[in-house]
């Protein structure tokens, strides 16, 4: 440990345990965090299948948009499209050997998920947020 | 890689399948495929933000053959990744590591995930209409 004579570690790396990628156990632990988080989100989205395949548009609107289930879905996306983003980082990491290619998709993978997140979220608001004119006749 | 001359490992196919091997790979793949399905949901959300008419061509594509059938991949998909989630979950606190536990548990969580999605395909199909 920091006592070995033959680390050639300094006593403040080892101190910050960030192991030389920088970032430690970082990635690793937000996989988890969020996947402890999807159990109770994805379980409640199961539920919600009777309302969600209905199929009438209206019936739809006025569901999603009530307060506590946009809530839910905002949450439910930020956390299942982190936990995916974090997933297909591993992914390309893995298989992609040329650097150039694999800090391409690297960026690619963030951009994709934030712009889909954001997408989402915007749409859940946009209901939400104009319930009256959707069920208006 | 400019070494070519260095030792590599054996391959894939010289190992016999294993169903902890499977299920390993499996994980990945769901959660692949289920990453994919950000698309559809964001596609759905956007259509419903814009109007009926919009709605009902998301709902057209969910609602036919090929559409169907990727739902059916995806409640596999999301009921596997769900499940072996959460058995590795288990093995993040040091529990269930032994070679009979893992592929007792590989095998616990194959049939658990095919009865899984049966009960979400009922919950999507038989209460909605």
């Amino acid at each position: 440990m920091s006592n070995n004579k033959d680390s050639i570690r300094t006593p403040l790396g080892h101190a910050r345990g960030l192991g030389s990628s920088k970032e430690g156990t970082h990635h690793w632990w937000m996989q988890r965090v969020s996947s402890v988080a999807l159990v109770p989100l994805s379980l409640y989205w199961l539920t919600c299948l009777p309302e969600m395949t209905t199929g009438t548009y209206a019936h739809f609107i006025s569901w999603v948009g009530s307060p506590a289930v946009s809530i839910l879905a905002i949450l439910f996306i930020i956390t299942s499209f982190y936990h995916a983003a974090l997933g297909l980082q591993v992914i390309i990491e893995d298989y992609i050997t040329g650097e150039g290619m694999k800090l391409s998709l690297l960026m690619l993978n963030k951009f994709t998920f934030i712009a889909l997140a954001a997408s989402c979220i915007f749409a859940i608001l946009h209901i939400s947020f104009s319930l009256h004119t959707y069920e208006a006749p | 890689m400019t070494n070519s001359s260095r030792p590599l490992s054996p391959h894939l196919q010289v190992y016999r399948w294993q169903v902890t091997m499977l299920l390993s790979i499996l994980h990945r793949m769901t959660g692949f495929g289920l990453a994919a399905g950000a698309v559809l949901v964001a596609w759905g959300l956007l259509a419903a933000a814009s109007g009926a008419e919009a709605f009902m061509t998301f709902h057209n594509f969910t609602a036919s053959p090929v559409g169907r059938l990727m739902l059916l991949g995806w409640a596999w998909a999301f009921a596997f990744h769900f499940l072996n989630g959460i058995r590795h979950l288990v093995w993040d606190t040091g529990r269930g590591l032994t070679i009979k536990q893992a592929a007792n548990s590989a095998w616990f969580v194959l049939i658990l995930s095919a009865i899984a999605t049966l009960g979400i395909w009922c919950l999507a199909n038989c209460e909605g209409n």
